[in-house]
């Protein structure tokens, strides 16, 4: 691909705080446009992974970081860099969804606001715009002000992607955000996953190797915190090149 | 015996034990409430004493502890809340927090009297207040702190920490996060703190003793400089340094004070509860 990437990991390792080593040097292109699932099982190091991008990891005490992580060829650990600026940048839906104690506008409005955007009009289009992108707007708009907790499980997962939208970000991660979900709300999350690809970056880490398979443009299998292998969507699931891939893929572990 | 037996033997002494700290309550409000409620008027409430207190009325203690209440709160609840913010949401677990939290934990349990001592030495000798409210005030305030610190926090840690970490991921700073998501979460407990703590602080005679009240000045302060009859120390000289005291006067003092310090507990309830309905986690 000609084109740069948008993270650029570079060897990158991490060790927390009581000596696990979370990733061991890992290095991976992540490209706009297209939606990068990483997956792999449990303590593989891809919740870790994720959160390096926002530096949602700087909120745990003790960490070891090795390596460079670039965002459009900065390093977003540079000294000097604005975390949160950078956490807009770079939005973030977690696997639970955690509506702020505020009502449905509140949520959406809340991180612009912070941000230091007060006009009430510029605040009414990004409501209707993210709830819009997020499949969400039609069965919410008449109840704004009603509390974010008062809607269903897959409601509030959608609110959680409007209120990342909201912030404007350039880059979307997703760490299994559908797995509280029942099937009718996980097939709306990922669909409109492929209508946002067309203007964002994506990185999941999807909650099954099915999703991995049904939602990833570029897939990249970890395990125990190094990155075994990595290709498009398309091949690897069905002619992954490495055995432990291969292994995982067909359901022999994890 | 019979394991059914036991059971029903294990549920009596239960309730019995429950009845036991109930019944000592409801006796001491009924028998306040039958010997005081004959001298309750408007005349007793707002009346100045009058025949060296054996007749008239109690306003100036209601007034100085109303006072040294509101006094207490203007020290008392910005530092404790600050430092309770402190502790819960910036604090690391260092030597020096621990040290934070143990003297907290031991200004909880020393003597009322030792703050009363303590308050004459600091506010009345060494920086020259005088026998004032301002002396008694921050006396009382200090007396506060451990129990409205301790209370804001636990209410701030109650918090889901899940709202923490989603406010700061959509880039917003620390204190942005603490002022419009989790105060306002913690508000009820907080709140419901600061009240318990007044509460105390409005009943105490010892930390006034010294530092602020009068035995006798049938008329209201006029500055902060000023001393003050207050309830609890007015309770206390009625009862036992007036020779010929209606009784009928003393125990209408009690219900006045007791009628006080319950109400604030009433507030405290209510408070509490009406926010956790509309809590939304």
């Amino acid at each position: 691909m000609a084109e740069s990437p948008k993270f650029w990991l570079d060897r990158v390792s991490y060790v927390y705080e009581d000596g696990v080593q979370a990733l061991r040097g890992v290095s991976l292109h992540i490209y706009s446009h297209q939606i990068t699932a990483i997956f792999g099982p449990a303590g593989g190091g891809k919740s870790t992974l994720l959160r390096l991008l926002n530096r949602l990891n700087d909120l745990t005490p003790g960490r070891r970081l090795e390596g460079r992580v670039l965002l459009d060829g900065e390093d977003i650990y540079a000294p000097g860099v604005d975390v949160h600026a950078l956490r807009r940048r770079v939005g973030m839906v977690f696997a639970t969804p955690v509506p702020l104690p505020m009502s449905i506008r509140q949520n959406l409005t809340y991180g612009p606001e912070m941000a230091g955007v007060r006009q009430r009009a510029r605040l009414d289009e990004l409501v209707e715009r993210s709830l819009q992108a997020a499949a969400l707007w039609d069965e919410v708009k008449d109840r704004l002000d009603e509390p974010g907790i008062a809607l269903s499980g897959g409601q509030q997962q959608r609110l959680c992607l409007a209120r990342t939208l909201a912030l404007e970000p350039d880059v979307i991660l997703l760490d299994e955000p559908t797995s509280g979900l029942d099937p009718i709300s996980t097939a709306k999350v990922e669909a409109s996953l492929q209508d946002l690809k067309q203007r964002y970056t994506i990185v999941i880490v999807p909650h099954s190797v099915q999703q991995a398979a049904r939602v990833a443009d570029h897939a990249v299998f970890m395990l125990q915190g190094e990155l075994i292998e990595e290709g498009p969507g398309g091949s690897l699931f069905t002619h992954p090149r490495n055995r432990r891939t291969e292994d995982y893929v067909t359901g022999r572990f994890g | 015996m019979s394991r059914k037996l036991r059971q029903q033997l294990g549920f009596t002494l239960l309730s019995l034990s429950t009845i036991v700290v109930v019944l000592p309550i409801l006796l001491l409000v009924g028998y306040i409430l039958v010997q005081g409620a004959p001298a309750i008027s408007w005349e007793f409430v707002t009346g100045l004493p009058r025949d060296g207190m054996r007749a008239g009325g109690v306003w100036p203690a209601v007034v100085g502890t109303l006072l040294l209440t509101l006094g207490t709160a203007i020290f008392a609840v910005p530092v404790g809340v600050a430092v309770a913010i402190y502790l819960a949401e910036y604090a690391r677990d260092t030597f020096f927090t621990r040290l934070i939290r143990l003297a907290i934990i031991n200004l909880a349990g020393v003597p009322s009297v030792v703050y009363g001592l303590f308050g004459l030495g600091l506010f009345v000798i060494f920086l020259r207040f005088g026998t004032s409210i301002l002396a008694g005030s921050l006396t009382l305030a200090i007396m506060t702190l451990p129990v409205i610190i301790s209370t804001s926090e636990e209410a701030l840690r109650t918090v889901p920490q899940s709202f923490r970490i989603v406010s700061l991921s959509l880039g917003t700073t620390q204190w942005q996060t603490i002022r419009r998501v989790i105060l306002p979460q913690a508000l009820p407990g907080v709140l419901t703190g600061i009240i318990l703590g007044l509460e105390r602080a409005a009943g105490e005679t010892a930390p006034i003793l010294f530092t602020v009240a009068a035995f006798f000045l049938p008329r209201l302060p006029s500055s902060i400089f000023d001393q003050t009859m207050a309830l609890p120390y007015h309770l206390f000289v009625i009862s036992t340094q007036v020779p010929g005291m209606p009784v009928r006067i003393q125990y209408g003092t009690a219900l006045v004070l007791l009628t006080f310090v319950l109400s604030m507990n009433v507030l405290a309830a209510v408070t509490r509860s009406r926010f956790r309905r509309k809590r939304q986690w």
